[in-house]
């Protein structure tokens, strides 16, 4: 549930490194309670967006607001950092008793024993760790680690927590019983997060809304829906998984529709485009249906291609199917529909997706 | 092998009847090395970690004088502390050549550089982004200094142990810079050196014995320290 409070307000932040600016943020508002996750490519500016936003990254440039406060003239860097918390992708815990770990930062900031200890406790059973509490952290498995990690991090009960690329370094099941402890946590305790991953999976599932990053720059930002359904450009649109682009030009206008004609096939589309224009077609690959009819159905579907399957691939649940329709075409399929259809590579099917399912990116002219 | 057997029962009948001579030799060598260490270790370990954690020009250059001095000759530091005391040097009218402080001075500057040079590698080997987390978790830069030195308490001991073991069983600065007088400034080393000098091998390996013994259960306690059950 996101607020209306802005609780963090960034204005013209540039980092820069070696005569390189790795990271250029003219602006960005995170409410409260909202979570925010930054998706990108190793090296697309995450890390030293939330080390820049917590004061570990200096010199930089440009301001930060907490609650409609600049921090350094009205908040002392370490007020305001006592606000936060951050996990970083390796626990990076001390070499103490998991108990102690988790009391550290409540330590620094020389709160009483007492108060510590029924901190300490909650969080340890809030992460399941409660059974590890006197062992040594150097004994404990990744997952237990990191748990200790984000227990201690909440353990401070932040206004603001920063996870940067948290579950990275954990194997598979691990990861994902630690996401979902993580997500109901986040939602029982209503902390506002900045969540930084390239797993654009975990981001859909934890966050209010996406911000995709590359080369130090927020390329888009907005709900995951519209992240994902309606990219901004040809490397958002490949970043969030849509694995057919194509680059056509518009032919025809028909009411709220247009056909592109792309390699010499027209598609049609949903948009407002001019005769003339260069568009970049997205598909995305749950949206393409496959058929081993021969004749045409009565479909809804405006866009139907005979095409040959040049590879298939399986892709945990699904299977990902390569297709060649004049253009390059990629459709998931489960298992059992590959079964029933007999699907195989170097068959002829028919391929066919909506209008609808078609985001159209209009091309600057160059 | 008489010679020997001599010397350990020597060694033991002077230690068991608390023989007051050896008595104050012990002492003194415990009073001058312990200062000496606990001097090197405030030096040591405050310079060494300020080297590690920052960066400026020519900081290898400051290493490597660092890892130079850990492996300084105490001849070589007795002759230049000797020559800064002498009554014309430099610190002359501080008129303390051939006294214990002088001694510790020396050892003392024995023992830094290899405190120094332990904690700046100790400190150096911790993850680069511990740094960062303890700054996270709310500490001030004093604080996190604190943190980090705690956290490679295990190769500070070492120091410790490298250091106190490099000044107890030190002659040549100890002899330059003391002057081995008797009951004043003689310590165990610089006995040791006199009464093999003087054919008194019995005295000179009870002194040996005790020597030894002193340098380990020092050290038995340190690795005590540094091995302390550690939670599993």
């Amino acid at each position: 549930m996101i607020g209306s409070t802005p609780i963090l307000e960034v204005r013209n932040i540039q980092v820069e490194r070696g005569g390189t600016t790795i990271l250029n943020v003219p602006s960005l508002l995170i409410q409260e309670d909202e979570i925010l996750s930054l998706i990108g490519p190793n090296g697309a500016g995450k890390t030293t967006f939330l080390q820049t936003l917590s004061y570990l990254w200096n010199p930089f440039q440009g301001e930060i607001f907490f609650k409609g406060k600049k921090v350094e003239t009205n908040h002392s860097v370490l007020e305001y950092r006592r606000k936060l918390a951050m996990v970083f992708q390796e626990p990076l815990l001390f070499d103490t008793t998991v108990l102690n770990n988790v009391a550290s930062g409540l330590k620094i900031r020389g709160m009483k024993r007492s108060e510590i200890r029924d901190r300490v406790m909650e969080q340890l059973d809030r992460f399941g760790i409660g059974h590890l509490s006197n062992r040594s952290a150097k004994t404990l498995s990744g997952g237990e680690a990191q748990r200790t990690s984000l227990a201690r991090a909440f353990a401070l009960q932040p206004e603001i927590l920063l996870l940067d690329e948290p579950f990275t370094s954990l194997d598979s099941p691990t990861r994902e019983s630690l996401i979902e402890d993580l997500e109901h946590i986040l939602q029982q305790t209503r902390t506002t997060a900045i969540f930084a991953t390239h797993d654009r999976l975990e981001a859909l599932r934890l966050s209010d809304r996406m911000a995709v990053m590359n080369e130090g720059k927020i390329l888009q930002i907005g709900s995951p829906e519209e992240v994902m359904n309606h990219p901004v450009n040809e490397w958002v649109a490949s970043f969030v998984g849509v694995e057919t682009i194509l680059n056509g030009k518009v032919i025809k206008r028909n009411g709220g529709t247009f056909l592109a004609s792309i390699e010499g096939r027209e598609i049609e589309a949903v948009g407002d485009a001019h005769l003339g224009d260069a568009v970049v077609l997205c598909i995305r690959p749950e949206n393409v249906t496959l058929s081993t009819q021969s004749h045409m159905e009565a479909t809804s579907a405006r866009n139907v291609f005979a095409g040959k399957i040049l590879k298939i691939a399986p892709l945990g649940p699904y299977q990902k199917v390569h297709l060649d329709c004049g253009f390059p075409l990629v459709a998931y399929v489960t298992r059992h529909s590959l079964e029933e259809l007999s699907l195989t590579e170097g068959k002829q099917v028919r391929a066919s997706f909506k209008a609808t399912a078609v985001t159209v990116i209009r091309k600057v002219e160059s | 092998m008489d010679l020997i057997l001599e010397g350990i029962k020597k060694a033991f009948y002077l230690l068991f009847t608390f023989d007051p001579e050896v008595m104050g030799i012990t002492l003194l060598s415990l009073g001058v090395s312990g200062t000496a260490t606990f001097i090197s270790l405030l030096i040591g370990i405050s310079i060494g970690t300020i080297v590690a954690l920052s960066k400026f020009p020519g900081r290898k250059i400051v290493v490597s004088l660092i890892n130079t001095g850990m492996g300084l000759p105490p001849v070589v530091i007795g002759l230049f502390v000797t020559i800064f005391l002498w009554r014309n040097g430099p610190l002359g009218f501080l008129e303390i050549l051939y006294t214990p402080t002088a001694m510790i001075i020396a050892q003392a500057v024995i023992a830094t550089p290899i405190v120094m040079g332990i904690t700046l590698a100790a400190i150096q080997q911790l993850p680069q982004k511990l740094r960062l987390q303890i700054l996270a978790l709310g500490a001030t830069r004093l604080q996190m200094v604190w943190i980090l030195i705690k956290e490679a308490k295990l190769p500070l001991l070492a120091g410790v142990m490298a250091g106190f073991g490099g000044v107890i069983s030190e002659v040549g600065a100890s002899i330059m810079v003391g002057g081995n007088i008797k009951g004043y400034s003689r310590v165990l080393t610089t006995a040791t050196v006199m009464e093999t000098s003087r054919g008194n091998f019995d005295i000179a390996i009870a002194l040996g014995i005790i020597l030894l013994l002193l340098a380990y259960f020092i050290n038995l306690i340190l690795t005590q320290i540094q091995q302390r059950e550690r939670p599993r």
